[in-house]
């Protein structure tokens, strides 16, 4: 009777195997590395830049364990931290010439020193959070409402323009709380006006309010889904700029990500300069628009022959060519509101760029009375400027206009990008920051490890003393209990945090109850005089119905703090809910398993080692 | 080795009376406390800035404390934190000034005071926030006690659902009580282990209703609370062992787990300790006193061919 058939020790063996697998990389700790990415929208890490590290480590007589190109950064491993040292300034002036004007990000960091087999199969180290690893964690709120409090200001300027541009006559344009008001004399210009406006922007819509005496009024605003758009990009406009920003401290592995409608978390482990991240956050990129200089001295100062003349700049195209420039913006980043990659009427990539009334009217100008001449975009940062593109005015160009000569769509898209990226589209705020240094974390994973150590060690001893084989083979099962849920959190790559880590300890704790119950369950079956194999087989059916009442209760409270926790609630109920599910498997079915195999085989079974069984007199 | 050795049933149910009567004393007092002091909120629910600061050597509060107490911030709360050396600065949300600015200020203070000492950790939580998380916390508790009471419901009774849900609720104020009273910080953490303890406790009612269902069942003779006394003493081993074990698991986290964790821990191990006395000897009691009856477990078998489910 209690005999397990072979698939049942199969899966038994397989969930053994498959513990064993996922929960090994966490024993082989980290080696230090250094790791490369992108610190511009416009260069990639390709195979061509690890080649280029590869070069420069060799050339440098730095030995390396291994070095992988891996998604968007190149991956190169240590041996000890020293040679890291090494490498790293190896690599950065390899790959950044120019110290002041990074290209790539070259960082220190910390990689699993696991072998490589166990990647390839996914096993990784458990994900540690900032409180185990120490790092900055912030919560940034975006003023969605400011974003388009700017946006409904343009667009009064915009109406107005159109207005005029078309010959409508109004009697006012002005602001009203979401809307903008357009004042009329007559029926038949409000009628022209709404067709006007709506042709002229799709994203706007147009009502005839109610009249204010003699004169009609126009309610313009934007649709609703325009509205939505607006802000689902403002919000996104803002964690690409995060990632421009971010970039700078050389962090290797930043978590920017928006959680809710309108925040964004910011994660940086290992930064400790918690006043730097903030300055770098908080800060502006501008954009500027300027003519290029064709002066006979601006030109012979790009060759490097002359001065420049009074009134240009001299600028660089990437690490190209050198391009003077005026030193009077047409316009800049603040003015504009949109940019997106698009394509021109011969299908070649460009970027459409609309610039707010103000500046378009300059713009028109500047560009009427400059036709064939070549303007530049300049993104300035940290005080310096970039030339991201020169392009020859075709025609006359007004508040929307494209930028065409890039080489491929995806060379648009990065330039809309980092165009957008240039300044925050909204306003944001810290609501929330956590800053753990390093040492706190490294005590908070010895702290958490050894109560859970000397937690299990306890429960062990007694289970023992007080069952001897049973309570060994209940031990055995809890700890295939731990093994299981290391094994599910690494490999659900789940945030371990402090709170996880006493999760795992309260489940063990509370894991041992199914093996409790089982184990009364065979010796109150014994003490009523069933046979030994009838009282294993009696008290593990019996004790189940049991076993799966108590832990859905528990689960039921698992998964309320899922669902409404946040930060150290939900790292503490993942780990609990998972520890139900591995627990219920291990103390019914792995604890079973190594019963039948121990027992379940001697026909004549005169006793189970399950301690004294008392029986009272006289029963 | 047996620690249980019990002959004849023991009669809680006789007692019961005396039992309820400590049990509302208690509820009582903590309801009182809870009303005259209310919980120490963490700052995840008020807002405001936690620093934790650790020192080479003892840390001298009372200087520390004239240091802050110097920069002119509304209300600034020091105290040590684990060991005599870590240091917890609690500052309350100002107007016009960040948090970034704000810690800062202590540190660059601290710093001239004694050079020595390093920035451990900062938490910075908004108003907002903070109203965001007590909302959630509150959501939670009610999600898990309708959670629960609709399971019991549907797998014993409503009153059993009713008996289960009072005892443990009964032990979630006694908790809470308890934090008031010694006005020990009530943070995200103690909400988790709160709700944990409530799922926990819950198990210990379940199990206990389990065994008088199956008693109703197997002893027809018996009354109600000969069956209910039958039911507590045959599982009351297994309560106390189960419980034993998960305490001396959170024991250890008190102990080993360090500041971070201690106050986790406490809440555990009062709700474990609450745990046991309401599942025994109120849960059960309240059930009766409802009027728990064997036809409202035992459903009238019509014919034998096996369509009740078998005892577990």
């Amino acid at each position: 009777m209690n005999r397990y058939p072979v698939w049942k020790y199969l899966i038994i063996a397989v969930a053994v195997a498959f513990g064993l697998i996922y929960t090994l990389p966490n024993f082989f700790g980290e080696s230090p590395a250094v790791q490369v990415s992108s610190a511009k929208a416009t260069v990639k890490v390709d195979a061509a830049v690890l080649g280029r590290v590869e070069q420069s480590l060799s050339a440098a007589g730095v030995a390396h364990t291994g070095i992988q190109l891996d998604g968007a950064s190149i991956k190169a491993r240590f041996g000890d931290t020293d040679t890291q040292l090494k490498a790293k300034d190896a690599i950065a002036r390899a790959l950044n010439p120019d110290a002041a004007e990074p290209a790539f990000v070259v960082a220190l960091n910390l990689l699993s020193a696991s072998p490589q087999w166990l990647a390839t199969l996914g096993a990784l180290p458990m994900y540690l959070g900032l409180d185990l690893r120490g790092g900055v964690h912030f919560l940034l709120q975006v003023d969605v409402k400011g974003a388009l409090s700017k946006r409904i200001d343009a667009t009064v300027g915009e109406v107005r323009t159109l207005l005029r541009d078309r010959n409508v006559r109004h009697a006012g344009v002005r602001r009203d709380g979401d809307l903008v008001e357009v004042r009329f004399r007559d029926e038949a210009m409000l009628d022209r006006a709404r067709d006007v406006i709506t042709a002229a922007n799709a994203d706007l819509q147009a009502v005839p309010g109610p009249s204010d005496g003699a004169e009609r009024r126009l309610l313009v605003s934007f649709k609703p889904a325009a509205e939505r758009a607006l802000l689902e990009n403002s919000v996104k406009q803002n964690i690409t700029t995060l990632h421009n920003r971010i970039n700078e401290l050389g962090v290797s592995e930043p978590v920017i990500a928006q959680q809710g409608a309108d925040r964004i978390v910011v994660q940086l482990p290992g930064v400790q300069d918690t006043a730097r991240a903030k300055d770098i956050l908080g800060r502006t990129a501008t954009l500027e628009a300027r003519l290029v200089d064709l002066t006979a001295e601006a030109q012979s100062a790009v060759t490097g022959q002359g001065a420049v003349p009074f009134g240009s700049e001299l600028f660089r195209q990437g690490r190209g060519a050198p391009v003077v420039l005026k030193r009077q913006p047409i316009f800049t980043g603040e003015q504009l509101t949109s940019a997106a990659a698009t394509f021109d009427e011969n299908q070649r990539p460009a970027v459409a760029i609309s610039l707010n009334d103000a500046a378009g009217r300059v713009l028109r100008e500047v560009s009427r009375e400059n036709i064939k001449k070549p303007m530049a975009v300049v993104l300035f940062e940290r005080g310096r400027g970039e030339v991201l593109t020169v392009a020859t005015i075709q025609s006359e160009l007004g508040s929307r206009f494209q930028i065409t000569g890039m080489e491929s769509p995806q060379a648009s898209n990065d330039l809309a990008l980092l165009l957008r990226a240039g300044a925050l589209a909204a306003p944001m705020e810290i609501i929330e920051e956590r800053t753990i240094g390093p040492s706190l974390g490294a005590d908070n994973i010895r702290q958490g490890f050894n109560s859970t150590l000397y937690g299990f060690i306890a429960i062990a001893v007694f289970m023992v003393a007080y069952y001897v084989v049973m309570g060994l083979i209940s031990t055995v099962a809890l700890a295939i209990n731990v093994l299981l849920l290391i094994a599910l959190l690494s490999l659900l790559q789940a945030t371990l945090t402090l709170p996880g880590i006493a999760a795992i300890a309260l489940t063990l704790g509370m894991a041992i109850d199914a093996n409790v119950l089982i184990n009364e369950r065979i010796r109150e079956e014994l003490r009523n005089g069933a046979t030994p194999q009838a009282a294993i087989s009696a008290g593990y059916e019996r004790a189940w119905g049991t076993i799966l009442d108590s832990n859905i209760t528990t689960l039921i409270a698992g998964v309320a703090l899922l669902a409404f926790g946040s930060g150290a609630v939900r790292g503490f109920a993942v780990v609990h809910c998972l520890g139900i599910l591995t627990s219920m498997f291990s103390a019914v079915v792995v604890s079973r398993g190594f019963v039948n195999l121990w027992y379940g085989r001697q026909k004549k079974l005169a006793s189970i080692s399950i301690g004294q069984v008392w029986k009272p007199k006289g029963a | 080795m047996e620690f249980f050795r019990i002959g004849r049933d023991i009669p809680f149910m006789r007692h019961a009376l005396v039992l309820n009567v400590i049990s509302i004393v208690t509820f009582v007092a903590a309801v009182g406390f809870l009303a005259a002091r209310g919980l120490h909120l963490s700052i995840e629910f008020t807002g405001g800035t936690v620093m934790e600061v650790a020192y080479p050597q003892p840390a001298d509060l009372p200087k520390i404390r004239e240091t802050v107490g110097g920069l002119g911030f509304a209300e600034v709360q020091v105290q040590s934190f684990g060991t005599a050396r870590d240091v917890l600065i609690r500052l309350s949300i100002e107007k016009g000034v960040t948090s970034a600015q704000q810690s800062e200020r202590v540190m660059t203070a601290l710093k001239r005071a004694d050079p020595g000492v390093e920035l451990r950790r900062v938490e910075f939580v908004g108003p907002a926030v903070g109203e965001e998380l007590a909302t959630d916390g509150a959501l939670a508790l009610l999600f898990v006690v309708i959670g629960i009471m609709t399971y019991l419901a549907f797998r014993f009774e409503w009153k059993f659902s009713i008996a289960a849900i009072v005892a443990n609720l009964h032990d979630v104020v006694i908790i809470l009580g308890f934090f008031a009273a010694f006005q020990w910080e009530f943070s995200l953490a103690v909400l988790a282990a709160v709700l944990a303890v409530l799922g926990y406790s819950v198990n210990e009612s379940v199990i206990i209703f389990d065994r008088i269902r199956e008693s109703f069942r197997k002893h027809r003779k018996m009354s109600t609370p000969e069956i209910i006394d039958h039911a507590i003493t045959s599982t009351i081993s297994r309560t106390m062992i189960t419980h034993g074990s998960t305490l001396m698991m959170v024991l250890a986290i008190l102990i080993f787990g360090g500041p971070t964790l201690f106050y986790f821990a406490l809440a555990l191990s009062i709700g474990i300790c609450f745990g046991i006395y309401s599942s025994v000897f109120v849960a059960a009691a309240i059930a009766m006193w409802l009027g728990v009856k064997r036809e409202d477990l035992v459903k009238p078998v019509k014919k034998k061919d096996g369509t009740e489910p078998e005892l577990p």
